[in-house]
């Protein structure tokens, strides 16, 4: 078990390896219960987050979710979160563990008078069930899902039990995150494991879960972005909607995007062995150009991968660059991003950048 | 000599069979540092001195350097573990074995035998 923002999650449950791989061929089951839930309703809920977050609320009918960023003034990101709207002044927005007491200070600072939040994090537990068969994988007894589309979600059952369904995640797959009432979540987890079990279908742990994203792209807080990096350089400029109106880092926005970001975050790839390790230097022809933010072995792909946010307006994929790994400069070249496109129907998939 | 498996507080296994030392990893090591994925390993002929680091597990955690316990001049590298790097997970006291190593001294004092070896790993996992 290792702690993480102040919660005890398994590394694997068994096997990292195993895990991975069956999230990517079959389905794996995460408990993700440590990322934060707040409620925000009111009548003027809409206007209140428009003017917190960067992306753009409202084309989101209910029943729809979305990506986005929330910014200081200065276009530093404060959190990176997802959004669903369940009714006209009703969302749930799922922001991250290590960020939640901060995130909800920020927006109790901003919050307006008719428009409520409450913190369910407790009270209501999130698993993600997610995989190429996750669809057809879920136990009996289970709301239908062929007309969820991606980034949507419905009130329904799981083996019987009520669950808000929805196709989101944070794998690169199709699959679906599961908010259940805490005192019956258990029981949907064992139900999903022994519905996969003889298919293969396996408890995913973190280490499954952060080698997944990193194929997918997805960008990690407090790894790939901190407050001292705007979208812009996490190459989430896809979520800011200069256009939606004033909202908190517009300015600050507008600016980076007309004079281009400082740095940006890349793909690398090295040699077996050679795994890049957060906070490793990368270098252009012995020029120190930034840091590794995220790197891991792609037990998938065969080789280490890693992001990197570098200042090298110039690099392209396929150039070349070095990492320091164990204490040696060791060879790196700019891939594309995301490492791995997986099952998820995306058009708007967090990783597009 | 005997040989069966002896240990070190680093968390190497040792067995002897006469001057001839097969090393690796013990079952707490791995399971410490999750899935092995790549090993950086000594060439036949180097010598090492007793407790010279002689390579570098990599996991998917971290990277880990590895000792040697004994002093004396590797004879042979376990080549399996260069496609297949998990045997140290899942077979460390067998086919996860790492290297072989001709004595050039006498076996440390403090290697540790089986239950004290248990010893060493209740007190660090507690």
């Amino acid at each position: 078990m290792v702690d993480f923002g102040g919660w005890e999650l398994p590394q694997q449950y068994t096997s990292i390896r195993d895990e991975h791989l069956a999230v990517r061929k079959v389905a794996g089951l995460f408990d993700i219960s440590h990322m934060g839930r707040l409620v925000v309703e009111g009548g003027a809920a809409e206007a209140y987050l428009q003017r917190l977050f960067t992306n753009d609320l409202s084309p989101l009918a209910p029943g729809h979710a979305i990506y986005t960023l929330m910014c200081h003034e200065d276009g530093g990101a404060i959190d990176d979160l997802v959004v669903y709207r369940e009714a006209a002044g009703r969302f749930l927005v799922v922001v991250n563990a290590a960020n939640r007491e901060k995130d909800i200070a920020w927006m109790r600072k901003h919050i307006p008078a008719g428009v409520s939040m409450v913190d369910h994090t407790n009270d209501i537990s999130l698993i993600a069930f997610q995989g190429p068969r996750a669809h057809e994988l879920l136990p009996l007894h289970s709301t239908p899902t062929d007309d969820i589309a991606y980034f949507a979600f419905r009130a329904g059952k799981v083996a019987g039990v009520p669950a808000l369904v929805s196709r989101t995640g944070y794998t690169g797959e199709d699959g679906f995150e599961l908010f259940i009432e805490s005192g019956l979540v258990g029981d949907v987890w064992d139900a999903i494991l022994s519905r996969g079990k003889d298919e293969g279908v396996l408890p995913a742990g973190l280490g499954a879960r952060d080698a997944t994203r990193l194929e997918a792209a997805l960008r990690l807080y407090g790894n790939d972005m901190d407050e001292t990096v705007n979208p812009y350089e996490a190459g989430l400029g896809w979520t800011v909607k200069l256009g939606k109106g004033d909202f908190i880092g517009r300015d600050a926005l507008a600016k980076v995007k007309e004079t281009g970001p400082r740095r940006t975050l890349i793909g690398l790839q090295t040699a077996p062995g050679d795994i890049p390790r957060h906070g490793a230097a990368v270098s252009d022809a012995g020029r120190r150009i930034g840091v590794v933010t995220s790197g891991t072995h792609s037990f998938f792909l065969g080789h280490p991968i890693a992001l990197a946010l570098v200042e090298s307006p110039s690099l392209r994929v396929g150039g070349k660059v070095t990492i320091e790994v164990r204490g040696r400069e060791a060879p790196a070249e700019v891939v594309k991003l995301p490492f791995y496109r997986g099952s998820a129907r995306s058009a708007v998939a967090p990783a597009k950048s | 000599m005997s040989n069966q498996r002896r240990y070190t507080k680093t968390h190497e296994w040792i067995t002897v069979d006469g001057k001839t030392v097969t090393m690796g990893i013990t079952d707490f090591a791995q399971s410490q540092l999750g899935d092995v994925v790549f090993l950086e390993l000594p060439s036949a002929g180097r010598k090492l001195a007793a407790r010279e680091s002689f390579g570098v597990v990599e996991s998917v955690k971290a990277a880990s350097d590895l000792y040697s316990p004994v002093a004396g001049r590797v004879t042979a590298v376990n080549d399996k573990l260069t496609a297949k790097p998990e045997l140290i997970n899942s077979d460390p006291y067998g086919d996860g074995w790492i290297m072989k190593v001709e004595l050039t001294g006498d076996l440390p004092a403090d290697l540790l035998d089986e239950a004290e070896y248990k010893a060493v790993t209740e007190a660090s996992a507690g």
